[in-house]
This record gives structure tokens, C-alpha cells and sequence, in this order.
């Protein structure tokens, strides 16, 4: 499987997700720069956690209109695999890939802490590695996690199998526990919490192993 | 920009709280939200009109939780 990382200003987990994705496929990892307006031959693209543009305006909505997200839309639209971690799901819910938005948790704290999140669906290609209903353990690091969408949208997504990730104790006031959620081509998933962080146990775990092994499964 | 009605406002919500906190009890919803003032160099305020509107759409609001007003002054 062939990745890159997408690098915004002030983007601070591109390397832990380069090199999440390095450990488990043994390849080296592409870094795009934001104002590339092209991407490598990739079968997936990591859009990494941080704080790009200073969270300016909303969460997510200046790295929307960056030159490297044409490129994305243009990989989502072909098939490609996208994966959208923290920030990265603020930007894929800015940019229309997924629905809902993001916003301020609802106990207005930013949450640092490791979550236990049940895997509702493994028919995906970033999680046929986990077994339905699972129990995972994956860090969580942001200020605006709170996942909104009208109910409309949250009962379509429940009822064609694209909420992948739920909360077990609700740290911010998601809708419904949601964690993580895949488009309608499910070949898009954004998250909140960190898979990447939990890949080798001297940073606390290795849960996150399965959902890189689930891509080089789906994708190479 | 305001967030819609419905949408949960845990920042407008810790506001009301303060002010009740400090005694002003007739206090009940807030909702909070921003302003951006913008310069246009446009004299047509239909026109200006229209623009800001294509502009709170495609980039400064999030039209799934938020709604805006526009005021040309």
C-alpha cells in the first residue's frame, strides 16, 4: 500500500501518522505539502491531526480551500482510500467528504486522554480487521469533537452501516457517541480519535494496529 | 454567525451561567456567535449583497450548524 500525508501549517501529527504508516507498511510515506495542487500515486491519503491554520475561522475550513484538497476531492472521487484523523475529520466534514460538522465539546474543555471505543462495523477497508462490536483503546487530544448532524443524516448514517467508531463514555458531546463515520462510497473515514498513536506499545498500546493492517489488506 | 437554532451551544450555555453567577438572574438562552466586518470595494449594495451572501455559503459560514445576517453599512 502506497500513502501520503497531507502537511498544513501548523498540522502536528503528519510524522505520527508517516511513521505509524512506515512501521506497518514498511514503505516510505509521501508528505504533501498543502499548496501541491497534485499527489503522488497514492492508494491513501492521511489527512493528520493538528491545528492547521490556527483552527482560523472554524476548525478545518482554511485547510478546506488549499490547493492539495482539489487534489484530494479528485482521490476521493476516483476511489481512493482517505483517512481523516482529528483535524483531519474537521477538514473532511469542512470540505462536504463526510456530513455533520464538528464543533466545541460539550464540556468545553479540551479532552487528552486515552477513550474506549466499540467498532460497530467491520465490513470496511479500514476496519476489516476488527471484529464487530470489539473493544478498542485509542487516544483522544481535541477541543472540538463534538460531532453534530441533524437526525436525518445520523439515522442514515446508522441505518447503512457507516458510524465505525463509537464512544463508550462520551467524552465531548458527540450525537449519538459517534467517533468516527464513513461516506456513502465508504472509501472516506474521519475520526476523532488517534489509531495512529496506538501502533506500538511503548507510546501505551496497540489497538490502532488493526485499522493500518485493514488498509494494506484492502489496498495493495 | 450564529449557530441554528437547535444546535447546542455549550459555549452560549456557560455564558448564561456566568451571568447568572454574577447576579444578573433575568438571564435565560445565549447564543453566541462572530462578526467579520468586511471592506468591499463594491458601491452596488444589491451586488454587495449577493457577493457576501456566495461568501458566508462557500467559506465563512458553516452552513450546517450556523446561519448568518448580513448589513451593509
Amino acid at each position: 500500500m502506497k500513502s501520503a500525508v497531507i502537511v498544513f501549517p501548523a498540522s502536528n501529527c503528519d510524522r505520527d501518522a508517516a511513521t505509524a504508516l512506515e512501521e506497518m507498511t514498511g514503505r516510505k510515506t509521501e508528505m504533501v505539502w498543502h499548496r501541491e495542487s497534485t499527489l503522488p500515486d497514492v492508494d491513501l491519503v492521511v489527512l493528520p491531526g493538528g491545528f492547521s491554520y490556527g483552527d482560523y475561522l472554524r476548525c478545518g475550513a482554511m485547510a478546506n480551500q488549499s490547493a492539495v484538497m482539489k487534489a484530494v476531492k479528485a482521490h476521493a472521487a476516483r476511489g481512493g482510500a482517505v483517512l481523516g484523523i482529528c483535524n483531519g475529520f474537521q477538514v473532511l466534514t469542512e470540505s462536504g467528504l463526510l456530513p455533520g460538522a464538528l464543533m466545541r465539546n460539550a464540556g468545553l474543555k479540551f479532552v487528552c486522554k486515552p477513550v474506549t471505543l466499540r467498532v460497530e462495523e467491520s465490513q470496511s477497508a479500514f476496519t476489516r480487521k476488527y471484529e464487530k462490536g470489539q473493544s478498542v483503546t485509542f487516544p483522544v487530544a481535541h477541543g472540538e469533537g463534538n460531532y453534530y448532524a441533524d437526525d436525518e443524516t445520523l439515522n442514515r448514517l446508522e441505518g447503512e452501516g457507516r458510524v465505525m467508531f463509537r464512544y463508550q463514555d462520551n467524552p465531548n458531546g458527540s450525537a449519538r457517541d459517534i467517533a468516527g463515520i464513513l461516506n456513502e462510497k465508504r472509501n472516506v473515514l474521519g475520526l476523532m480519535p488517534h489509531p495512529e498513536r496506538v501502533v506500538d506499545p511503548i507510546t501505551g498500546g496497540t489497538d490502532g494496529r488493526a485499522l493500518f493492517q485493514s488498509l494494506i489488506e484492502a489496498l495493495s | 454567525m450564529t449557530l441554528k437554532n437547535g444546535v447546542l451551544d455549550p459555549q452560549g450555555k456557560a455564558i448564561g451561567h456566568a451571568l447568572n453567577g454574577l447576579g444578573f438572574g433575568s438571564v435565560g438562552e445565549v447564543r453566541q456567535g462572530k462578526v467579520i466586518d468586511l471592506d468591499l470595494n463594491e458601491t452596488d449594495a444589491t451586488k454587495a449583497k449577493a457577493s457576501l451572501k456566495d461568501m458566508c455559503e462557500k467559506l465563512l459560514a458553516n452552513t450546517v450548524i450556523e446561519k448568518y445576517e448580513i448589513e451593509i453599512r
